[in-house]
């Protein structure tokens, strides 16, 4: 979080170019975004200097612009799921990248949000993920706004599925979540709430553990 | 997987960390790599030229030579590098194709040098970028009719078992084929051309006598020319015979253009010849023999440009038809128009607008014979307008019908477009199979890998004190074709299904197993079946059912289809990684039906999976990650053979 606030208050004088959603469009093309030195990078994530090199040119390879939209950051990913469509989770994926909410992902952003997925403790993927589940980031988690992560998530199966996907299929695993989420009943999952039920569940935390030796 | 964005597949993986809160099973192992290497600088050396790129560029695509292990053959120990003795010129644009994931082809570059350059480092041509695409095929589609073309000239000298009837063909069509086909060719020439002047000459007038008036030529030397006519209708008829026997089509044959005009040319003699006595009939016979001027026509058959005139008159005639309507519109109005202006004048040669309409096409095409001319005022005025609009309305289409003849000819020089939309449609067809089969390498390798992990997993624990004899073995095993980058990604894909509790399957597949949960409607008299089941729970039995391994316990009763199936929900957790094998006492009937289906990635698991069901009961080794047994619901032994 600390990390986070660094990164606020340095990104006025890396970013230049003009906060208007209207000219970010046009900018974007033309925007050659540079990140920080490697050595502020280094300090501010846990990775070390051949990770963020390595990191740093596949991202340029992909971005010469040193920034990724929405569109390409759905592209992308969307290759990697060739069956279904994954442009749904990969706007939700980019909203909780994009941790300033100025619509293109900077290498910054990026770096942080690998650092906190692959690096970070458990509870700061906890939450992470808790994040990308809040969509409007109003700090609970609805049925509506898991619904449609969960719709998300099945979209990228795609059609050719065995057993055949119902209609029903992403709701009742909602309530599957919600049943071992929500404690109190009230219909909404609070951060607490999530994080001590993930903790206590044995599945989910080692599957935490389970990208680690990603880099 | 597109390898260009390879380096994001640790995001991708990482950020499948947003799916594990949310999945109910436990996930997959992933895959770890043996010896981790820090990426490194490889030398390729090529023809002296030393090219240098990271490790891991070159392994985005792990199908052709240099992302695989077929390179190691060309690694030289002395220098520590890859020695390759090729066009290092071409291996540039190699390079780049794995830098930037997009191939380009050098204009500069001979198309057949290229094509063995690709070939040899296994990439397929089809993959070249749109940027240059389209000169490549021009390239190559010009280089195979070279080719084509040197082909014929030497496949003419040979092909000794043609039949008579084929090599006469031959000879008719190729006349540069034999000398008896060169000979006939200029024999029918001269003798067309003699036809047509003898036609041309029948109506001079010869000297006369000077009693008599100028006769023309045909009148006077009638039976020279009666000869001369004789002996070359004998030749066509002959020549027009011969071709139709030797046609290998005669009824396309006698519908093509050529025949028709041989046809026309020679029927006025025979209809001269039953007709010469009847004295009513031969004005009309006199008529007939203007047709003998088509005989100029047989001579497209000795020149190649007549032909293609023929061909783009025809492929213009929409534009030819808009300059005859526009004139025609034209004619009228201005006709109309004359007619009235010129109505007032006395022995005014406009009696009736058709008959200005000559005036008016003479005057449009500037030609001006002054044969009817306007003598009123307006007449005059309107005169000069039409005169001037004349030479607009015809100076405009021209330039269309030019520009169009020009470019047809030179399409006629090339290939047809028509090809060309096939070859696409075939480029795209092949680029998306290579594509599917990087999706289907997953299913596939899910089906291969399902012991890999089994293996994998229960060698787990023993992996810290592996020697390296036995990580080199494990390796070989393990690791078969597909690269790191690979198994990560078709890790990724299983977390996926993990996650989600669906599983990736097949086109074909699906396709049938949707059909089969449209058959089967009718509820299942077991009550230990939701509703939902219903329909998975077929699909489970018919696959599972392949297998045809009685249980020794298979004790269900005969009609029912006990699966406590992992797909439903209320059953908690644990149940979902045990293997349920299916008893086979059932008996629905149309499960039957698709009992023989020979769908090949089924026949694979059931290779797989039989070996597993022989492992005596209790089926405690799953191959999945852990080994929970099966929970008290399970009173059969009822053993699902998981997906793969």
């Amino acid at each position: 979080m600390g990390a986070l606030m660094v990164i606020f208050s340095l990104q006025p004088k890396q970013r230049s170019k003009t906060r208007d959603s209207v000219e970010d469009e046009l900018e974007l093309s033309a925007v050659r975004h540079r990140p920080e030195g490697l050595e502020q990078l280094e300090a501010q994530t846990r990775f070390s200097r051949k990770e963020l090199q390595i990191l740093y040119r596949g991202f340029k390879n992909e971005c010469p612009s040193g920034v990724v939209n929405e569109e390409t950051f759905k592209d992308i990913y969307s290759q990697f799921f060739p069956q279904g469509d994954a442009s749904t989770y990969a706007h939700f994926l980019f909203n909780a990248f994009d941790t300033d909410h100025n619509g293109s992902v900077s290498f910054e952003d990026f770096v942080m949000g690998l650092s906190i997925l692959l690096r970070g403790t458990i509870q700061e993927k906890l939450n992470w993920a808790f994040n990308l589940y809040d969509i409007n980031k109003d700090g609970y988690i609805t049925k509506e706004e898991m619904l449609d992560i969960m719709k998300a998530i099945y979209d990228m199966m795609g059609k050719c599925t065995y057993p055949v996907l119902k209609e029903e299929t992403p709701r009742q695993h909602v309530e599957v979540f919600f049943q071992k989420m929500d404690k109190n009943k009230d219909g909404v999952v609070t951060i607490d709430e999530f994080i001590d039920c993930c903790q206590n569940d044995e599945n989910i935390m080692r599957s935490m553990h389970l990208f680690e030796n990603v880099l | 997987m597109a390898a260009g964005v390879a380096a994001w597949l640790p995001f991708a993986r990482a950020a499948a960390i947003g799916w594990m809160p949310v999945a109910n099973l436990p996930m997959p192992v992933a895959p770890t790599e043996k010896n981790k290497r820090q990426d490194e600088l490889i030398i390729l050396n090529v023809s002296g030229r030393r090219f240098e790129t990271w490790r891991n560029t070159l392994d985005r695509y792990p199908d052709t030579l240099l992302g695989s292990s077929e390179k190691e053959f060309f690694y030289n120990e002395e220098t520590k590098e890859y020695f390759f003795d090729r066009d290092p010129d071409v291996f540039r644009s190699i390079l780049n194709f794995y830098r930037t994931g997009k191939l380009h082809y050098p204009r500069y570059e001979c198309i057949s040098s290229y094509e063995e350059e690709l070939a040899f480092f296994g990439i397929i041509p089809e993959i070249i970028g749109d940027c240059c695409y389209e000169e490549y095929k021009d390239r190559k589609r010009e280089n195979a009719e070279r080719l084509m073309d040197d082909q014929e000239d030497n496949k003419d000298a040979k092909l000794p078992n043609m039949t008579f009837r084929e090599t006469m063909w031959r000879a008719f069509e190729n006349p540069h084929t034999s000398t008896m086909a060169l000979v006939f060719y200029y024999v029918t020439g001269f003798f067309i051309a003699v036809s047509v002047i003898t036609n041309v000459v029948e109506t001079v007038p010869c000297g006369s006598s000077p009693n008599q008036k100028e006769v023309p030529c045909g009148e006077r030397y009638t039976v020279a020319f009666f000869c001369m006519d004789t002996a070359c209708v004998m030749i066509f008829t002959v020549e027009y015979l011969m071709r139709l026997f030797a046609a290998p089509s005669r009824y396309r044959f006698m519908r093509s253009v050529m025949s028709i005009i041989d046809v026309v040319a020679i029927l006025p003699y025979y209809i001269g010849l039953v007709m010469t006595d009847n004295e009513d009939v031969s004005g009309a016979f006199v008529t007939l023999r203007v047709f003998r001027v088509f005989r100029i026509f047989k001579f497209s058959r000795h020149s190649q440009g007549l032909r293609i005139l023929g061909y783009t008159l025809k492929s213009c005639a929409s534009e030819l038809g808009f300059l005859l309507f526009s004139l025609t519109m034209a004619i009228i109005i201005f006709a109309t128009v004359m007619f009235y202006a010129e109505k007032g004048s006395s022995s005014s040669k406009f009696t009736s607008i058709p008959a200005s309409f000559w005036y008016t096409i003479v005057t449009m095409t500037t030609l001006g014979y002054g044969d009817m001319v306007p003598k009123t005022i307006a007449g005059k005025i309107f005169g000069s307008i039409c005169s001037l609009s004349g030479v607009l309305v015809i100076a405009l289409p021209v330039p269309v019908i030019v520009s169009n003849f020009s470019r047809i000819y030179h399409q006629n020089q090339r290939a047809d477009k028509r090809r060309a939309q096939k070859v696409q449609k075939a480029r795209l067809a092949r680029i998306r199979i290579t594509k599917t089969e990087g999706s289907n390498a997953f299913l596939h390798s899910k089906r291969n890998g399902l012991f890999n992990e089994a293996l994998e997993f229960t060698q787990l624990p023993y992996k810290m004190n592996l020697s390296d004899q036995n990580s080199t073995e494990e390796e070989q095993r393990l690791s078969k074709s597909t690269s790191l980058l690979e198994s990560q990604h078709h890790h990724l894909l299983h977390c996926l299904e993990k996650t989600t509790n669906h599983e990736f399957v097949d086109e074909q597949y699906y396709q049938q197993s949707y059909l089969e949960a449209g058959l089967q409607n009718y509820p299942s008299r077991s009550p230990s079946l939701s509703s939902q089941d219903g329909v998975t729970g077929t699909c489970c039995s018919r696959r599972s059912k392949k297998h045809h391994t009685p249980l020794p316990n298979a004790s269900a009763p005969a009609h029912m289809q006990p699966l406590t199936h992992t797909h439903t929900h209320q059953q908690g957790l644990q149940e979902l990684s045990t293997i349920h094998i299916q008893p086979l006492s059932t008996s629905r009937s149309s499960l039957n039906m698709r009992v023989d289906d020979p769908a090949s990635l089924n026949c694979q698991s059931s290779q797989i999976t039989t070996a597993i069901i022989s492992i005596p009961t209790p089926p405690v080794t799953t191959p999945e990650g852990d080994a929970h047994l099966p929970a008290a619901p399970t009173h059969q032994n009822v053993v699902k053979v998981s997906a793969l």
